[in-house]
């Protein structure tokens, strides 16, 4: 198939950037979304240009490193997939494709459609754990877990960390991935020693790096890969009001 | 230390594998009891460098700081959640024996021994099993959502070569949970202080002084600054290289580099020739495609593996004419159930991965190209609900769907084996450390436990146990013997390396070829899968050793990398992996070409079970099997880098069972 790109180019951090279109000529349908820019990317060094750069590493939609917004949409329109699992097959002969990043304040630009997403590391690093030192564990039939509240949790932890979420907010919000952290960690009873200390770091630090607020538009679960639901965001307030509260009457 | 009195590990002795003396069973707590220790007051004058930042990796550097090293660690990656332990889809083993189905540490050394057919050492096996209990406590009280029963215990499930149910498993992304468990340790450590994270960092060769790894010089893939640093130990962490066959089913950045400078350096490539071919993978579809996608083992538990028994009825398959459900029962041959009766469709995966090549080569493949075999739901989807089967496996559907194009619950999976993982790596001895002294090497970077084939669900395990248990309790036999930071960046060799570096580094930038990187990677692969893939023979390999030398020559010649080596550049980092790729293959096929025999994921087309032999004719194994030569090859091969073309000189470490019997491996 052929088909007319219109990618985001920025050759650095500091760099202005700008749309620059691409001719993708003669793609397998079988392709995928990635293997299409392969292509175009043999083609450009071929006539002596710089490739399109973006980041890219499993190719099977589990590490979260692939991160372009498609039309306009993180990961495309087509639900419950990563960039790296959109095929070809679902684009019509002769279509014109928008490529951008994943755009939000906290995540800024480093070459192209690759974008610096530290912020989400040092909110995990501010309290998306559970304090165990290793090799102090008790036996693992020792604590027994309803499937119900493992299911649960399981949900919320298959988060891969991509941002998608905060790049379809129209506030840049990253209240599900945060979200997500905290209801996999607090539902399960190995978290609940820290459940409020872990909850005020999270959302402390998420405040910290610049993302905006939540208006409960839902736009992060309807582009999440993982299809986590927003209900995890309306737990976290709950949890966070708890938190909150139980820190002001200690104090 | 207790250790063999033989040798001592020098790059131009006999290698000594450091292996405690006593009985099996008592080894590594003989070890412990004995081992050197440092306290805590002086730990925090070490430092340490941890290349990698995955399973094995990430659970070194969470735990080296959580013990008051200062720890370094690097990673390619923009994030060290994203490393590639997070793809492993099917599960951790673990000799809990909750199924009550007599299983136990003995039992899982054993299996892994004889997966393993015979070439791993059974104390560092044996390490292993023990340590897989404590790993299934660590993880769960990290938070990792295993799978659960209705009442609250956690599930268990069976994988290949094993016929207890010891694997535990989040859904279709174990490794993905272990590695969020372990990120989450590293992140907290990292937020304490305790370790320096360098991410979309690049080791790009190892620094040695007096015969001591110290340190390692890295580019920053962001602004394409090279820099150095310094450590009191290295260890590096970095993964396999099954990238070198160009398609598998690693990470597009998985790569050999950091293992291969290593070898360079002085350290020895132990049993390069052995590689994991995974046998369920969505076949490849065209000369377009960057990747191939594994279809978890586990599948094999309820899928039935199958193709027509006549071949008319495959190549109608195959042009689209007959539809799997056209074909009755009596039509079908589930060939691994006819061949290995007692273990069905959960053979391991080197006998699977071959027979399927084997009714493929006869023509009776089902995929476009030829090269695919069914594996099939109905009956599963049938006795339990398709319900049932979502629960179990919904998420490998879906991905399997996405990438065919096909509804997996309507019409057999079609798949065919890949390249997956590697046994092989640099040489270790019992305290994970390389024949360099300081260098210390975990998890698939190293060759120490899975022997020539690894069972499912056990990578998981080794990575784990290397970087949570083995190496917090060895490295302070190394490093109880060093004055703390006595080498620093400023030391010649450091500044050396570095000169080095960056004159590799205009080198390829000055190439100004036509070529691109990946089609000199492209072109390499598709020579050692050719020849040094699921079948080997003197014949091909010696093709390959004559070939590699004329894809470097080119690839030195003609290479284009665009742009700048300051900041980011892809085609730049690629250039690099492939050119280390391109050396490291002919190591690979010196390898395979010395062992004449076959074992494990290595099949010498040479050495094979025939219908004449005693083993067949007692109806013990089949023809065509692997043929190992144990009175000649029961050794580890460690190789020695001699020099830019030049041949590399092989080392032998001898394997010695004690507490096993060495048995031609029967899965009927």
């Amino acid at each position: 198939m052929n088909l007319t790109l219109k990618v985001w180019r920025q050759s650095g951090p500091n760099a202005t950037g700008r749309i620059e279109t691409y001719e993708a000529k003669e793609i397998p349908s079988e392709a995928s979304f990635l293997e299409m820019l392969d292509i175009v990317n043999t083609g450009i060094i071929k006539e002596g240009g710089d490739p399109i750069h973006f980041d890219h590493d499993c190719r099977e939609g589990i590490c979260g490193s692939c991160s372009l917004a498609i039309n306009g949409v993180p990961h495309s329109k087509e639900s419950g997939i990563t960039t790296c699992q959109v095929h070809m097959r679902k684009f019509r002969e002769g279509e014109t494709i928008w490529i951008e990043p994943f755009r939000a304040r906290a995540f800024p630009v480093i070459k192209d459609l690759m974008v610096d997403r530290s912020a989400f590391d040092r909110i995990i690093a501010a309290g998306g754990y559970i304090d165990v030192r290793t090799g102090s564990a008790p036996e693992a039939n020792s604590i027994p877990i309803g499937k119900e509240d493992a299911d649960e949790a399981f949900d919320a932890a298959t988060c891969i960390g991509c941002g998608a979420c905060v790049a379809a907010c129209k506030n840049a919000s990253a209240m599900l991935f945060v979200g997500a952290k905290a209801a996999h960690l607090n539902i399960l009873p190995q978290g609940h020693p820290e459940k409020d200390k872990r909850v005020l770091a999270l959302v402390r630090q998420m405040d910290a790096e610049g993302f905006g607020n939540c208006t409960n538009h839902y736009e992060c679960e309807a582009v999440c890969p993982k299809e986590i639901s927003a209900d995890v965001i309306s737990k976290l307030n709950r949890d966070y009001a708890a938190a909150i509260v139980r820190e002001a009457v200690a104090e | 230390m207790a250790s063999n009195a033989s040798s001592t590990p020098t790059p131009n002795g006999t290698l000594n594998s450091a292996i405690p003396e006593g009985p099996l069973p008592g080894k590594w707590t003989q070890y412990k009891a004995k081992a050197k220790l440092i306290n805590p007051a002086n730990k925090r004058k070490y430092s340490v460098i941890v290349v990698g930042s995955g399973l094995a990796g990430g659970a070194a550097a969470a735990t080296l700081s959580e013990l008051g090293y200062q720890v370094k660690c690097f990673c390619y990656q923009d994030s060290p959640r994203r490393a590639h332990s997070i793809a492993a889809q099917g599960g951790i083993n673990g000799a809990k024996n909750y199924q009550n189905d007599g299983d136990s540490v003995w039992r899982l050394f054993y299996d892994t021994i004889k997966g393993g057919d015979f070439r791993a050492r059974e104390a560092n096996v044996h390490r292993l099993a023990e340590i897989s209990l404590q790993i299934i406590d660590q993880c769960v009280a990290q938070g990792v959502p295993f799978a659960r029963e209705y009442g609250g215990a956690l599930a268990n499930r069976s994988f290949g070569g094993a016929q207890v149910s010891r694997t535990f498993y989040a859904r279709g992304q174990t490794g993905q949970q272990l590695l969020i468990g372990c990120y989450q340790a590293l992140e907290k450590e990292i937020a304490k202080g305790g370790v320096k994270m360098h991410t979309r960092t690049e080791m790009l060769d190892l620094v040695v002084v007096d015969g001591h790894a110290k340190g390692i010089v890295v580019r920053d893939l962001t602004t394409g600054e090279i820099t150095s640093h310094a450590a009191d130990a290295v260890i590096l962490a970095t993964g396999g290289y099954g990238n070198v066959f160009f398609l598998s089913t690693n990470a597009m950045g998985c790569n050999v580099t950091a293992a291969l400078r290593a070898n360079k350096r002085g350290a020895y490539m132990a049993n390069p020739c052995f590689t994991q071919i995974h046998p369920t993978c969505i076949p490849v579809s065209g000369d377009y495609q960057s990747k191939l996608t594994l279809m978890s083992e586990s599948l094999r538990n309820d899928g039935r593996i199958w193709v027509p028994k006549s071949k008319e009825d495959a190549a109608k398959i195959r042009s689209g004419t007959m539809m799997a459900k056209d074909i009755p029962e009596e039509g079908r041959d589930f060939f691994l159930e006819r061949k290995y009766p007692s273990f069905g469709n959960l053979a391991p995966r080197d006998i699977s991965s071959r027979s399927a090549k084997e009714v493929c080569d006869e023509g009776r493949g089902v995929a476009k190209t030829g090269l695919g075999v069914f594996l099939d739901f109905s009956d599963a989807i049938n006795r339990l609900g398709k319900e049932a089967i979502k629960a179990r496996y919904g998420n490998l559907f879906q991905m399997y769907e996405k990438i065919a194009g096909e509804d997996p619950y309507e019409t057999p999976m079609k798949i065919y084996p890949a390249v997956h993982y590697t046994m092989g790596g640099l040489w270790v001895d019992y305290n994970l450390m390389s024949n360099i002294a300081g260098l210390h090497v975990l998890g698939e970077a190293n060759f120490s436990d899975h022997g020539a084939n690894r069972l499912g669900a056990s990578a998981l395990m080794q990575g784990l146990a290397d970087g949570y248990f083995v190496i917090p309790t060895t490295l302070p036999n190394y490093l109880a013997s060093q004055k703390p930071g006595t080498v620093t960046t400023s030391a010649p060799e450091f500044k050396q390396i570095e000169a080095e570096v960056k004159e590799r580094i205009d080198q390829l930038m000055n190439v100004k070829g036509t070529k691109t990187v990946d089609s000199f990677h492209r072109e390499l692969g598709m020579l050692v899968w050719d020849k040094c893939g699921m079948a080997r023979s003197e014949a091909g390999l010696k093709e390959a050793l004559a070939k590699i030398p004329q894809i470097r020559e080119d690839f030195w010649k003609n290479v284009r990398i665009p742009g700048s080596p300051d900041g980011t550049n892809m085609e730049l980092e690629k250039a690099w992996r492939v050119a280390d790729f391109i050396d490291f293959a002919e190591i690979m096929c010196h390898d395979a070409l010395a062992r004449e025999e076959s074992c494990g994921g290595h099949f010498r087309e040479e050495y094979q079970f025939t219908a004449e032999d005693e083993a067949v004719k007692s109806g013990y194994t089949n023809p065509g099997e692997a043929m190992r030569r144990d009175d000649e090859f029961a050794y580890v091969s460690a190789w020695e880098f001699k020099g830019p073309g030049v041949p590399p000189v092989l080392h032998k470490e001898p394997l010695v069972y004690e507490a096993v019997e060495l048995s031609v491996r029967s899965y009927k």
